[in-house]
C-alpha cells in the first residue's frame, strides 16, 4: 500500500482525512485506486485527455513525478505520494 | 472600503467568497480577485491618486483590501529613472529604470507583502509565513514586526548571507530548509493544509498578495504622465510579477485613467540556469517543463513557476519576447547598470539588464520604443555574487609617493588635469 497525502482542497472527498492508503504499482494506478475508493478524484486530477491537470503536482516521496516517469513512475510499499496544488510561491 | 466583488478561478471560472483561498477546489487553478470596475471608475481619478500617500496605498482603489492604517513600511512610489547613458550603450532611445531597490527592505516584495499582510490581518490571521528565496523573507519578517504579528519564514539553507541576516534581525522564526526553493515551496504548500491559522503570503494569501505587483505598472504610468510605455522588461521567477504588471496597465485603461489605450509589449528575463519559461518560449510550446535551478540569480531560482504558463501567454500575446542569460552576463548586467546609471541591483536586476541588452542587440527591444526595465532588488543583498569581480583599483601605503608610484605604473585613474589648471 502507498500512503497518499491529500491537500485540504480535496479532503471533502475523503471525509476530512489527510492521508489514505491505496494499492497500485505506479502513480497512475494509485491515483485510479484513489478515485475508486473515493469517487471524485479522477475528474479533479485529470483532464479530458487523461493527463494530470496543469495545476496539479504529484510527488513521490520528495520528488516531482515530472522529473521521474510521470504517471508511470513506480511506487512501492512505504512510499508516500503527495498531491499538491501547483499554485504557490514566487 | 474596497471594490472587490469576489474570487474567480482563472481556469474554470468557478467563483469563491473573499477568504484565505488561493486555488480552485475543483481544478486547482489559481484564484483571481475580481473587482467592480464600474464603481472604481466612478470613484477613482488621477487627482484622487495624486493626493494620496507616496506609497502603493495611493492606488488603494485598485487593490484587494482597504484599510485606513495598512501594514505599511512605505513600500512603493520608487523612482522611475531616465537612463540615457545605459540607453546609449545598448543602442536604445528612451529607456527608463524602475528602481525598486529603493523599497523599505530593498526589493519589490514590499509591495506584495504590504497588501498581503493588510489583508491577512483583516481576515483575522496573527501569524505571517512564507516560502522565500530571500527577498520575500526579508519583507515578511519586517512587515510582520511592524504589524506586531509573529512570523515564520522558510528559506533554502544556502541563501546569500545578507538575505538571512536581513530576515533574522526582525526577530521572527527563520526555518532554513535543506533543499531548493522548489522543495521549500512544496513544503509550504503542504503546511498550509496543516497550519490553517498561518497566513502564508504566497500560498493561502497569494490571491491578494500577487495583486500588489500591479502597483509597479500603476506607478510607471503615473510617473510617465499617465501614459503606458511601449515595452517593459520584467524578470521571471514564478511569473506572477510579469502577469500582474500587464494586468496593471490594462486596469488603468479600464477605469479611465489613461487617455490612450495601452499597447505594452511585455518581455521576460530569466537566468539560463533556471529558464523554464524562456525555454518554452524559444521552443514555441505551451508546456512549461520544470527544471532543477543552478544560477547565481537565487531570487529567480524557481524551477517550477506557478504562473509560468500565464507569463508565457502574456509575453506572447503582447508581442514581447523571453530570453535567458548566463551567470557571466548577469554579473556584467549588474556592473553595466551600476557604472552607467549609479544603481546597484541584485542578481535579478542583472538578469533584467543583461536580457534587455540581449533583446536590444537582437532588435526585439527597439530604439523607437519607450522602454521600462524593472530592477527589483538591491545589490547589497547579493554582494557575494560580485566577489572577485569588483574591488579596489589599487591598494597603496598612505603616502603621496605611493600614490604617484601607482599613477606612474599605469593604473586606470582619470586624467590628472583639474578644472582649475585647465582654466
Amino acid at each position: 500500500m502507498t500512503t497518499v497525502r491529500i491537500p485540504t482542497q480535496l479532503r471533502t472527498l475523503t471525509g476530512g482525512v489527510g492521508e489514505v492508503a491505496v494499492e497500485g504499482a505506479n502513480v497512475g494506478e494509485v491515483l485510479q485506486g484513489l478515485d475508486a475508493a473515493h469517487p471524485g478524484f479522477g475528474e479533479r486530477l485529470f483532464d479530458e485527455q487523461g493527463s494530470l491537470r496543469r495545476f496539479v503536482n504529484v510527488f513521490v516521496d520528495e520528488e516531482d513525478v515530472r522529473f521521474l516517469d510521470g504517471l508511470a513512475t513506480p511506487v512501492g510499499a512505504g512510499q508516500t505520494l503527495s498531491i499538491v496544488p501547483a499554485v504557490a510561491g514566487g | 472600503m474596497d471594490f472587490v466583488s469576489g474570487l474567480c478561478c482563472r481556469e474554470c471560472g468557478r467563483t469563491y467568497p473573499v477568504e484565505a483561498l488561493h486555488v480552485c477546489d475543483f481544478c486547482f487553478g489559481p484564484l483571481e480577485v475580481t473587482y467592480d470596475y464600474e464603481r472604481i471608475a466612478a470613484t477613482t481619478s488621477r487627482q484622487r491618486i495624486e493626493s494620496g500617500p507616496r506609497s502603493i496605498w495611493r492606488y488603494a482603489d485598485l487593490l484587494p483590501v482597504a484599510d485606513a492604517a495598512p501594514v505599511d513600511l512605505g513600500a512603493g512610489f520608487t523612482p522611475l529613472v531616465r537612463a540615457d547613458r545605459l540607453a546609449a550603450e545598448l543602442g536604445l532611445g528612451e529607456l527608463w529604470i524602475k528602481d525598486d531597490t529603493a523599497n523599505p527592505t530593498g526589493s519589490f516584495k514590499d509591495r506584495v507583502v504590504s497588501v498581503a499582510l493588510t489583508k491577512a490581518r483583516q481576515l483575522g490571521f496573527k501569524i505571517a509565513a512564507c516560502a522565500s528565496t530571500g527577498n520575500l523573507a526579508n519583507s515578511v519578517a519586517a512587515h510582520a514586526a511592524r504589524a506586531g504579528m509573529d512570523s515564520v519564514v522558510l528559506i533554502p539553507h544556502d541563501l546569500e548571507r545578507a538575505k538571512i541576516t536581513m530576515t533574522a534581525v526582525y526577530g521572527g522564526r527563520v526555518v532554513a530548509v535543506e533543499g531548493s526553493y522548489d522543495d521549500v515551496n512544496r513544503l509550504c504548500a503542504e503546511l498550509t493544509s496543516e497550519q490553517p491559522d498561518w497566513a502564508f503570503v504566497n500560498v493561502n494569501i497569494r490571491t491578494y498578495y500577487s495583486e500588489g505587483s500591479k502597483t509597479l505598472a500603476f506607478e510607471v504610468a503615473e510617473q510617465l504622465g499617465w501614459e503606458a510605455p511601449d515595452h517593459v522588461v520584467v524578470p521571471i521567477g514564478s511569473g506572477s510579477q510579469l502577469t500582474k504588471v500587464a494586468k496593471g496597465f490594462a486596469e488603468l485603461a479600464r477605469v479611465g485613467l489613461l487617455d490612450r489605450p495601452p499597447n505594452v509589449r511585455v518581455s521576460g528575463a530569466q537566468a539560463e540556469g533556471c529558464a523554464p519559461v524562456a525555454t518554452a518560449f524559444a521552443e514555441g510550446t505551451d508546456v512549461i517543463r520544470p527544471v532543477k535551478p543552478d544560477t547565481v540569480a537565487k531570487s529567480l531560482a524557481i524551477g517550477n513557476p506557478a504562473d509560468g504558463w500565464y507569463a508565457l501567454d502574456t509575453v506572447r500575446s503582447s508581442g514581447g519576447a523571453c530570453a535567458a542569460v548566463n551567470d557571466e552576463e548577469i554579473l556584467e548586467g549588474i556592473r553595466l547598470l551600476a557604472r552607467t546609471e549609479g544603481i546597484f541591483a541584485e542578481t535579478a536586476g542583472g538578469v533584467t539588464i543583461a536580457t534587455l541588452a540581449k533583446l536590444a542587440a537582437a532588435g526585439v527591444v527597439r530604439p523607437d520604443e519607450r522602454v521600462v526595465a524593472m530592477v527589483t532588488g538591491h545589490g547589497l543583498k547579493t554582494v557575494e555574487a560580485l566577489a572577485g569581480s569588483v574591488g579596489p583599483t589599487v591598494t597603496i601605503a598612505p603616502t603621496l609617493a605611493a600614490f604617484n608610484e601607482a599613477l606612474e605604473s599605469g593604473i586606470d585613474l582619470p586624467s590628472t588635469a583639474s578644472p582649475r589648471s585647465a582654466a
